[in-house]
């Protein structure tokens, strides 16, 4: 099942693409500085396209199978963003050319931070960050600046309740925060007698995932908002699983003051094998001067026979630049195609469905596989993937054997506050029928633990490679098949 | 649509988890907030959608309305059909960040080759699978230079003619750290690399200079580097990846990091995202990179096979300690420009960056010789050159795009004192008839 690589593909000589020879006069290339050698390949078109049409089949993606990825809400990518992404006035408009010819970018960008409002809650947005982990680090900075402007440079502490997203604490490091975790209680809600202990003047804010990485929406929202903003702090709201909420409750109303979108992940813009992404971030009225530079405004109001004039604003008291140009504008052209082909009430049913869908997912498999927080989740839930009678049969051995079935594992050991984790999520674009299929083979591979474990340990079997050597590819570091000359 | 329940699965659901209804799902939520109205426009079906968006993009006016002159960071590039049709494999795109390797070895090869590609290309030993853009990769490098040191060392010297975004970046990047100081970005950006020296002592953990700089020129930076070693500083390059298929590599001039736009290999422009974050180093700065790493390996069954590696030292295992929060990167894009240059391969990148340096050659040499204007790049360049206009560059640009042409970049946007300075790019895309009209509203301009 070994794909060659590149520069074992390769043959002295071979072309890929032809480009046609200059047209103008040539210029003396500067000698002094001309590199020696260009070690590349050399391929033919062909060969390149079978290459990765090869390596493509050995990967899973969503339009192979089921992709029950906790936390990462694996849904269908539908076709047409593909299709509207690349049409050419879009795909073919360079990021610095003068805003009178590029209105339909503007126009679509300024109404994507209407509709985000809109469905958020927060008066304020910006497009720019580059993906989720972006976001938060933006939402960081603007608590961060908001707290200097009010000079209260000693709020430094953000806390993090041990169900939020594993991305936070890295996060407000960044910012050169100081993070304090918060435990959770026995129904999995932020512990309030711990959060009220830690408040205190030196606090910056709270960090939020609601729903959290158990699945579970905090009972005590409104109260936990109220405790934080008593104690001067903020609270940020990590959008994430914002596939449960969408029409069901917007954070801006419950009293959120910050909160990144994941439009690869609520608006269905496709996770590419690991990027691009696209984290819009909403702010509360008394931060959007805060936000990134540049936002979309309207700069010349219109009339009934002329479309308004947009084009781009600083906020006053702005965080400054945080990318080049304006954010991942082709992802944003994808989740503005998905939001107006659902409308509210098809959004809405985003969520009704992605919900539905994971307590129909639990109730086929509660009776197999323990599930620590037993209370109606929301669009994903976390069960243990061991049992107390089975010796030495874990997590990442159910996850592996999985595969055998052609299904993608669960994210597995993430939340770390409950053992042996698997964190499940549908998703609403996933039929009864495939719930089924997966809640039975769920099913089996319990039964296969206590009679064969075996044959979990040595998952999966029937994939296009075997498990693999981790510790080496971290001792040997090969992480090129180029090697330099003289070496 | 892309919900597939029936009415009658739905009803079979709802028993199953013990509900009555869907709203039933829903009481963990505060009442008094629950199920708000959303005021959005109504569903539309794929036919009307796609009309609407056609619309929507026919009110701009594209590269392939006007004739592209404009660079400054993002260029107007031929891309070979075969990138863009490999990439439409839901295989590649629909899948996510492979942390399953035996259901993930096609995106893990592509990322290794992508590493291998990088790594050749600009002279490193090692490169991650991406950041997000240019702009971020530089402000990365300041965060590894940073840690390197352990927050010893304060200073980081920025090149005047580094991109001014990237600086803005790394500006914001840096705020939670009070003790960095930048020193160097003020300055005129017109100066020469030896105006750099002043600012290197023990106490400078970075200096980044960029290659091409942003105002187009070629500069061997092997003397300033040796110099900010001497110090026992570090230095970045932050490259055009696409002039290294001709020019002298940063690592044979000795940088330490370099950082760049991947935007040039392959990419659309797309109104300026997603690009690609390139970032790679010196071998002894491996277990320092934040971002994704991928290792060759072997599996159970005595294949070689690929994986993430070195992964303790990203966010969700070191949490608070992690330099970086990274992630995601840009893993479709990085599939792209991996494409592009298998693609194009040895040749086709030599004569493509070649094809650039003529035409922009011949562009700077013909308008130089249009009474009232000059050419400001005198060092060697790539692909792009400053032209010193007899009006304001912006009445120049506006006086080029009546006639349908993106002329350039203001450096007035950026820079005070240049109010007639226009950054003009010549790409494979510009024919000698779009060069000589170019020319000749030039010409124009200056007889209004």
């Amino acid at each position: 099942m070994t794909e060659p690589t590149l520069f074992e593909l390769s043959a002295a000589g071979r072309k890929g693409v032809n480009y046609p020879d200059s047209d103008v006069p040539l210029t003396n290339l500067p000698a002094n500085l001309l590199r020696k050698d260009l070690p590349m390949p050399e391929l033919s078109e062909l060969d390149v396209v079978r290459h990765f049409t090869h390596l493509s089949r050995l990967n899973y993606s969503i339009d192979g199978g089921f992709y029950p990825l906790g936390s990462c809400t694996m849904k269908y990518n539908p076709k047409i963003n593909e299709v509207t992404s690349r049409l050419s006035g879009f795909a073919n408009t360079h990021p610095l050319q003068p805003i009178e010819t590029v209105q339909g970018n503007l126009a679509l960008m300024y109404q994507l931070q209407d509709l985000l409002k809109e469905i958020s809650g927060f008066p304020g947005i910006t497009l720019q960050p580059a993906a989720g982990a972006h976001g938060e680090f933006v939402g960081v900075l603007i608590m961060r600046a908001y707290h200097a402007s009010r000079n209260d440079a000693k709020r430094v502490k953000i806390l993090i309740p041990d169900s939020a997203h594993g991305t936070n604490p890295a996060t407000s490091s960044m910012v050169g925060m100081e993070v304090a975790p918060i435990p959770s209680d026995a129904r999995g809600n932020v512990d309030l007698v711990a959060l009220k202990a830690a408040c205190d003047d030196t606090l910056a804010g709270l960090m939020l995932t609601n729903p959290n990485t158990l699945g579970l929406f905090d009972e005590n929202v409104l109260e936990v908002v109220r405790i934080v903003h008593e104690a001067g702090g903020l609270v940020y709201g990590d959008g994430a699983n914002l596939n449960a909420l969408l029409g069901i409750v917007r954070p801006g109303d419950l009293g959120i003051d910050v909160m990144h979108f994941n439009l690869h992940k609520t608006f269905s813009t496709p996770h590419g094998g690991g990027g691009p992404g696209s984290g819009p971030v909403g702010v509360a009225a008394h931060l959007v001067d805060f936000l990134p530079a540049p936002i979309i405004e309207i700069i010349e109001p219109g009339s009934e026979e002329m479309a308004p004039l947009y084009g781009f604003k600083t906020p006053s008291k702005t965080i400054g630049r945080i990318k080049s140009f304006q954010g991942h504008f082709g992802m944003l052209v994808r989740a503005y195609t998905y939001i107006l082909m659902h409308g509210p009430d098809g959004l809405r049913k985003v969520s009704e469905y992605a919900v539905l869908n994971a307590n129909y997912l639990l109730s086929k498999i509660r009776s197999t596989y323990h599930l620590p927080y037993d209370r109606v989740c929301m669009h994903e839930f976390v069960v243990e993937g061991f049992w107390p009678d089975v010796h030495d049969v874990h997590a990442l051995d159910v996850a592996k054997r999985l595969m055998d079935y052609n299904f993608h594992p669960p994210t597995n050991y993430f939340p770390l506050i409950v053992k042996e984790a698997l964190m499940i999520e549908p998703t609403e674009t996933e039929s009864k029928q495939t719930l089924d299929e997966f809640a039975d083979v769920m099913v089996k591979i319990a039964r296969e633990a206590r009679e064969d474990p075996q044959l979990l340990k040595e998952a999966p079997h029937n994939t296009p490679v075997g498990r693999l050597d981790e510790v080496k590819a971290a001792r040997d570091l090969v992480l090129c098949c180029w090697v330099p000359e003289g070496e | 649509m892309f919900i597939p329940h029936t009415d009658q699965e739905t009803r079979e659901m709802l028993e199953a988890v013990g509900v009555k209804n869907l709203a039933e799902l829903f009481t963990a939520i505060p009442e008094k907030y629950r199920f708000p109205k959303l005021q959005l426009p109504p569903a539309m079906t794929e036919m009307e959608i796609l009309a609407e968006m056609e619309n929507i993009a026919e009110a701009n006016e594209s590269t392939k309305d006007l004739v592209c002159f404009l660079g400054a960071g993002a260029y107007n590039h031929y891309s070979p059909a075969a990138v863009d049709m490999l990439l439409r494999r839901g295989e590649f795109y629909t899948a996510y960040t492979p942390y399953q390797p035996e259901i993930s070895q096609g995106t893990l090869q592509v990322i290794f080759e992508y590493q291998s590609l990088v790594t050749a290309l600009t002279g490193m030993e090692a490169s991650n699978a991406s950041h997000y853009d240019g702009a971020t990769s530089a402000a990365e490098a300041v965060i590894l230079a940073y840690q390197n040191f352990r927050g010893k060392r304060n200073k980081i010297i920025l090149s005047p003619s580094l991109n001014p975004q990237y600086t803005a970046t790394i500006r914001t990047y840096t705020q939670g750290h009070g003790s960095l100081i930048i020193l160097g970005a003020d300055a005129r950006p017109d100066g020469s690399p030896e105006d750099l020296v002043q600012y290197l002592d023990d106490d400078t953990a970075l200096v980044i200079v960029q290659y091409p700089d942003f105002l187009g020129r070629l500069y061997d930076y092997s003397a300033l580097i040796a110099k900010a070693h001497e110090v026992g500083a570090l230095v970045a390059v932050a490259v055009n990846p696409l002039a290294l298929a001709l020019f002298k590599t940063p690592g044979d001039m000795g940088a330490d990091i370099v950082v760049g736009e991947g935007q040039p290999l392959g990419l659309p422009l797309s109104y300026g995202g997603p690009y690609l974050g390139i970032f790679a180093t010196r071998k002894e700065f491996i277990r320092k990179i934040s971002g994704r790493l991928v290792g060759e390996t072997t599996d159970s069954r005595g294949n070689r096979a690929y994986v993430l590696t070195l992964t303790a030292r990203e966010q969700h295992i070191r949490r608070e300690k992690a330099s970086s929060n990274i992630c995601t990167n840009q893993g479709l894009l990085a599939l792209a420009a991996t494409i592009y240059m298998s693609l194009l391969g040895k040749n086709g990148l030599k004569k493509v960056a070649e094809l650039n340096f003529h035409k922009a050659h011949y562009a700077a040499e013909q308008i130089s010789q249009i009474p009232g204007y000059s050419v400001a790049t005198a060092a060697p360049f790539f692909n792009e050159f400053v032209v010193t206009c007899p009006h304001p560059a912006d009445e120049v640009a506006a006086h080029l795009l009546e006639h349908g042409i993106l002329g350039g970049y203001e450096l007035a946007n950026d820079y005070q004192g240049m109010d007639n300075q226009l950054l003009v790019a010549v790409t494979e895309m510009n024919s000698k008839d779009e060069i000589d009209l170019l020319c000749e509203v030039l010409a124009e301009v200056n007889h209004d």
